[in-house]
């Protein structure tokens, strides 16, 4: 789970990082109030779980109250990357001098923490050449290295010790919360010599959810992925208008991008695990049609043992209860498959033997 | 380097040769069970089962259940384990059959923390023990022996080495291979999880010297930088023989996790366009479709002849 900035400033704020004033919001009215509390000017910022955010338009700086009630609207009816505004932050302006990056992050291939830190911050860490990059095992940054990166950022004296300081409160923030990455960028020094984390990125290791009962209150789902996620299914929204289904994260992977070389455009990436049962693909579909946008269902599945007839159970019992009335494109790798065909012959569903007639049909499918 | 193919066959010379023996940690649950019943029906030679609290039983009428893994590794000196407890209690599993002198240990849950995989992964470094996973689909030498949950149906023996992160896309390019009369001589699954026991340039190793090797077959997906540093082992080794990569997630958007949790693009960093440079890089196919990968191997070993 990819935290929100205003989520992530308040782990910040926890482990006494420094930070600007701010108020999260997620109506107008709420936000006016915040707004009296911090007083004009500020900034307000779309909060979303992707970047590029400002890019978008998602933060804008606001000097007084007209400008409030035409730019709150706004941002707030942004969208970025496909999502949602899913609150307003409004947060004092800074008054800075320079910016600098800094992150620690779980390196996978080495398997310990990494630090990366740069005094070129504020711009995507990818298009920064002056990296500093040290990996840092499992347990706290020490006191020592600490010092060692602040000394090849070039930083000096007292600023240098607020970021010895700020870096060794974000490992431990990192390691106690076990997360994937945690990122200030900028993390900036201020005209009046002070060090402040001006946005925050936290990307959690999900799978150790039931060891952190204090960030389950971060977790924003949708009502749809709160039901796929109970049924034991890996569900991802996307943008387009044919519904992807398969079993095994890798196979509806590879589905998703043949749908797209193919001109589709995939509406959601839904795995229903590695079994396929009569009963997941019947959840499947329900889930399915609760999605407004789908005009097509796209269904791969490699069976091995499994029987597709029993898939095939499922959709004629999905048409019958009126869960959909879409048309399937399914590929069904499994045995039986005859008598699959055979079965859903007067059905919206179709069988094909290979996943690339399955596509073509869906694509042109989804066209009339 | 690990000598997996003498970890799983053994030497002629063996009392047990091609009959190495296998416990399953959690061979009551429903679903080591399941597993347990297709391996011994594949052929593995599974010895013992380990339940704490179910010591005694026989699963089956004929394999022995133990309390934990000393007892079970005590009576039958098997060096390989497989694992289907609960992700949450993968770590005391793993650290039992560790402690107890386990040396394949084959980590089948999904969702382990990614902190306990790194501690497991440290006590194996230390006890000189190899771990396949975890959210793996397992190891199989077609043929002789199955330590895993993958279906029997794709695989076929043969002298194609197939490295895969994905299990369902391991089963659908086996397939796929087979069909096209390209057998395996092994197959190994190093999981969908951030951090993986064996890394692809760690199975790359193990499979990279058999002495009947035709080609290999490299099955990534998006996150990470495993397959980049696969290519760059493979460039920098001067491995010759044919080799065909297969990438998942090209048309995945960015920071979302695609099914599984090691399947992220954060930036540039585990970018589908990245490995395939790479690949591209070692003068290494990247195929566009599961179907294409016979295909490509195929031009590969004509070119090769």
């Amino acid at each position: 789970m990819q935290l929100l900035e205003f989520q992530a400033k308040e782990l910040f704020r926890e482990y006494g990082i420094n930070l600007l004033d701010s108020i999260s919001s997620t109506n107008i009215e709420e936000g006016r109030k915040h707004a009296k509390e911090l007083g004009f000017p500020f900034v307000i910022k779309i909060q979303v779980p992707v970047g590029g955010r400002g890019k978008a338009g998602g933060i804008q700086k606001c000097q007084n109250e007209d400008e409030f009630e035409i730019k709150y609207p706004q941002v707030m009816d942004l969208t970025v990357k496909g999502e949602k505004a899913r609150a307003i932050l409004l947060e004092k302006m800074a008054d800075i001098k320079k910016e600098l990056y800094l992150s620690i992050f779980l390196n996978r291939s080495k398997r310990c923490y990494t630090i990366i830190a740069s005094n070129e911050g504020g711009v995507e860490i990818e298009s920064v050449k002056n990296q500093i990059i040290k990996e840092i095992g499992l347990g706290d940054v020490s006191d020592d290295v600490a010092r060692e990166v602040a000394k090849e950022m070039d930083l000096e004296g007292d600023i240098a010790d607020q970021f010895v300081d700020t870096l060794k409160k974000l490992s431990k923030l990192t390691i106690e919360k076990e997360a994937e990455l945690v990122e200030i960028n900028p993390l900036a020094i201020m005209q009046d010599d002070t060090i402040m984390a001006l946005d925050g990125k936290f990307v959690t290791d999900d799978n150790s959810n039931f060891r952190h009962d204090e960030l389950q209150k971060y977790q924003e789902k949708t009502a749809i992925e709160e039901q796929a996620e109970k049924s034991g299914f890996s569900l991802v929204e996307l943008d387009g208008d044919i519904a992807v289904v398969g079993n095994g994260a890798g196979l509806v992977m590879s589905t998703l991008d043949m749908l797209s070389d193919n001109g589709g455009k995939p509406a959601c990436f839904l795995d229903v695990g590695g079994g396929a049962t009569t009963e997941s693909v019947y959840e499947a579909l329900t889930l399915i049609s609760k999605l407004d946008r789908v005009k097509g269902i796209l269904v791969n599945l490699y069976g091995g043992i499994v029987r597709t007839t029993v898939v095939a159970e499922a959709f004629l019992k999905a048409y019958e209860d009126n869960i959909i009335d879409l048309p399937v494109f399914s590929r069904l790798k499994g045995t039986e498959s005859d008598k699959a065909k055979e079965m859903l012959q007067d059905s919206r569903t179709k069988i094909f033997d290979s996943v690339e007639e399955a596509i073509n049909a869906a694509v042109m499918g989804v066209k009339n | 380097m690990t000598d997996i193919f003498g970890i799983l066959k053994g030497k002629p010379e063996d009392h047990d040769y091609e009959k190495k023996g296998v416990i399953v940690q959690g061979i009551t649950g429903a679903y080591g069970s399941l597993h347990a019943r297709n391996m011994i029906a594949y052929g593995t030679n599974v010895v013992a089962g380990v339940t704490p609290g179910k010591g005694g039983q026989k699963f089956e009428n004929s394999v022995p259940v133990y309390n934990s893994m000393q007892e079970a590794v005590d009576a039958t000196d098997a060096k390989i384990s497989i694992v289907f407890v609960p992700a949450k209690f993968f770590l005391s599993a793993a650290k039992d059959a560790l402690n107890a002198g386990i040396k394949l240990l084959v980590a089948i849950p999904e969702h382990v923390p990614i902190r306990d995989t790194m501690e497991a992964l440290a006590l194996a470094k230390e006890k000189g023990a190899v771990i396949i996973g975890p959210n793996t689909p397992g190891i199989i030498i077609p043929e002789l022996i199955k330590i895993g949950i993958m279906p029997a149906m794709p695989f076929k023996g043969g002298n194609i080495a197939v490295l895969s992160k994905s299990g369902t896309l391991l089963y659908e390019i086996s397939d796929a291979l087979t069909n096209a009369g390209f057998g395996q001589s092994i197959t190994i699954g190093i999981g969908g999880d951030p951090v993986n026991g064996t890394r692809l340039i760690d199975a790359f190793e193990m499979v990279k010297d058999t002495p009947d090797l035709e080609g290999m077959v490299v099955v990534g997906e998006i996150g990470g930088d495993s397959e980049e540093m696969l290519a760059q082992r493979i460039i920098d080794s001067g491995f010759n023989k044919p080799t065909v990569a297969y990438i998942a997630g090209r048309a995945a958007p960015k920071e979302k996790r695609m099914g599984h949790a090691g399947a992220i693009v954060m930036g540039t960093y585990g970018s589908a366009e990245s490995k395939v440079a790479m690949f591209n890089k070692a003068n290494i196919p990247v195929a566009k479709r599961p179907a294409e990968v016979p295909v490509l191997l195929a031009g590969k070993m004509e070119k090769s002849d």
